[in-house]
């Protein structure tokens, strides 16, 4: 356990030191800032409650932003330290090996959940100190878009660090990252949308359409977020896509939590076995 | 129980079929310092990472401190163990004492030795800079004390002079004489053949994947049965007829003054005491016993030939 928060600790630290986190935490801020400041310019004329509207853009920043910068966060975790010479080190040390895994993993996600948390949370600083008119369920939808995005992340870390085990070099750690970063976030979607046009909605029936829904995570997120709660749907493009999908926020949460436990079973898994 | 501190017994390690240790046996006990010594590729990495359990055996057994380093006991043999790799690397935004700290709550060890270790490796001056700011051989000495947190019983050492310079060879050799001295035992692996040989008690040459030799000096010189070499200065022209009376030598080299030969070792004061007898004055006399680079060459070869 000393071991698992030692190397969680280094992480953080090191994350500190080499200005990831303020990095990533300006970013966030930055962008959820813009996306507040200019949504609300357009909707407060009209009256609609800009919170939501600020937790919808949110949730759409994430599904872009957070899988890549876990997987920037990850995907070297192990084969990295292989290649410069860390792990055999820190393998010689007395600890068990998914100590190393699972003591990255809590590191680097303290990391990733600061930034978001900072980030968006400024975000909503800002819509306080506007005056917004919101009651306690938008609030608990903009808590809610924050706390399933640090899961996101979560996940994708995890995905990360299945490659880093798998590859056998670090370059081919990075590809695979990108590659499954563009499957994941852009052509999943799109595939998915063409797939039921070619179809004409008749071959395909609902439960395998909910079925391929699942099976991405950043589509579980969004499910999560937009359609997960009452109010939501009425605001977001997705409905037609939601619409069918009959989850319950909390199975759409046990999604979330599956796609981070797999991959990381996986890769400590995988880990154990590895000769270094 | 063995009273040895680190043993391989019948060890053989493959990959995927491809055999990188052929049943290598050998032990090491406490207060014994051996080197390692072998070309690139030989089975030194795979032996200390087959020690740390890093990496199971195909077949044979292995033991550290009386646990097997690959079984359920190995963090008990690693708390007692140190272990500096061949490449050493550390984050660079983290000072000397940061990661001084960091290696010592690994190992359970109370910090506070911290800055003795750090000042034994002369790096006390540099422990509240950043990594990145260190030479090669202030990386190699901050490897260096973090290996020895803990006072473990056996340090596991590859290549640990290199970025060095002499001064510090010197005081790194101290060190390790003065853990000797307690009862550690120390295992290097390294190609620096001529500062090892006076300063190990025992010497195990790898070739290939196979243990060729493990002795001490003098027992590897008497095995390799490699010429003495000695070189004569004799008073002006007299160097040519002494070189005819070194029947049984080999002659190597002559010239007015001196003459250069190889003979066997306990050969040497016999044809010294026939050169005397017809007499030619010996004005001077070199003798070169085989070195570690040589006997370690031998060893090479001889490993080629066998595979």
């Amino acid at each position: 356990m000393n071991a698992l928060l030692a190397i969680a600790g280094q992480e953080i630290r090191d994350g500190y030191r080499n200005k990831w986190i303020i990095a990533m935490t300006l970013l966030l801020a930055g962008f959820a800032l813009t996306l507040t400041l200019l949504g609300s310019a357009p909707t407060g004329t009209v009256g609609t409650n800009s919170l939501l509207v600020t937790v919808v853009s949110l949730s759409s920043l994430t599904i872009f932003l957070i899988p890549l910068i876990a997987l920037m966060l990850s995907y070297d975790a192990v084969i990295g330290e292989i290649e410069r010479g860390t792990l055999l080190l820190l393998l010689s040390y007395p600890l068990a090996r998914w100590h190393a895994i699972g003591g990255k993993f809590l590191g680097h996600l303290s990391v990733l959940a600061f930034a978001t948390i900072v980030g968006y949370g400024s975000a909503g600083a800002v819509l306080v100190f506007q005056g917004v008119d919101a009651d306690n369920a938008n609030w608990f939808s903009f808590a809610a878009v924050i706390g399933s995005s640090v899961l996101l992340g979560a996940a994708f870390l995890a995905i990360g660090y299945l490659i880093s085990t798998i590859v056998k070099e670090r370059a081919t750690a990075a590809g695979i990252a990108v590659a499954v970063w563009l499957l994941f976030v852009l052509i999943y979607d799109m595939a998915l949308l063409g797939l039921l046009v070619a179809d004409g909605g008749n071959g395909i029936g609902e439960s395998v359409f909910n079925a391929l829904l699942l099976a991405n995570p950043t589509d579980a997120y969004r499910l999560f977020n937009l359609a997960g709660f009452e109010g939501m749907a009425t605001f977001t493009g997705t409905i037609g896509l939601s619409a069918n999908a009959e989850f319950s926020p909390l199975s759409l949460l046990g999604v979330q939590f599956g796609w981070i436990i797999v991959p990381l079973g996986l890769a400590t898994w995988l880990f154990q076995r590895k000769e270094i | 129980m063995s009273a040895s501190n680190l043993e391989l017994d019948n060890t053989a390690k493959a990959y995927d079929g491809l055999k990188v240790l052929h049943d290598v046996s050998f032990a090491v006990s406490p207060g014994e310092v051996v080197a390692l010594v072998g070309h690139n590729g030989a089975g030194k990495t795979t032996i200390m990472k087959l020690l740390l359990g890093l990496i199971r055996p195909t077949s044979g057994s292995v033991q550290v401190l009386g646990h097997d380093p690959a079984g359920s006991n190995a963090a008990q043999a690693r708390l007692g163990m140190g272990f500096l790799p061949e490449t050493v690397s550390f984050p660079a935004n983290m000072t000397g004492r940061e990661i001084m700290n960091f290696y010592a709550r690994l190992k359970r060890q109370d910090r506070s030795d911290n800055d003795r270790l750090l000042e034994t490796v002369g790096l006390a001056d540099a422990s509240d800079r950043r990594v990145k700011t260190y030479s090669k051989g202030m990386r190699q000495r901050l490897g260096l004390a973090q290996a020895l947190i803990g006072s473990p019983r056996v340090l596991l050492l590859d290549e640990p002079t290199t970025g060095l310079d002499p001064t510090l060879r010197r005081s790194f050799y101290d060190t390790i004489m003065s853990l000797k001295d307690e009862g550690v035992t120390v295992l290097l692996a390294s190609h620096a053949l001529s500062e090892m040989e006076s300063r190990v008690d025992r010497i195990a040459i790898m070739s290939k994947g196979r243990l060729m030799a493990d002795g001490s000096m003098t027992d590897l010189r008497k095995k390799a049965q490699l010429p003495a070499r000695i070189r004569l200065t004799t008073d002006d022209g007299a160097a040519g007829r002494a070189a005819e009376h070194l029947q049984g030598a080999d002659i190597r080299h002559v010239n007015g003054r001196t003459v250069e030969f190889d003979c066997a070792s306990e050969n040497k004061m016999e044809l010294v005491r026939r050169v005397t007898d017809i007499g030619v004055t010996i004005e001077d006399m070199e003798i070169e016993l085989p070195n570690l680079d040589r006997i370690y060459e031998l060893y090479q070869d001889s490993g080629e030939a066998s595979s």
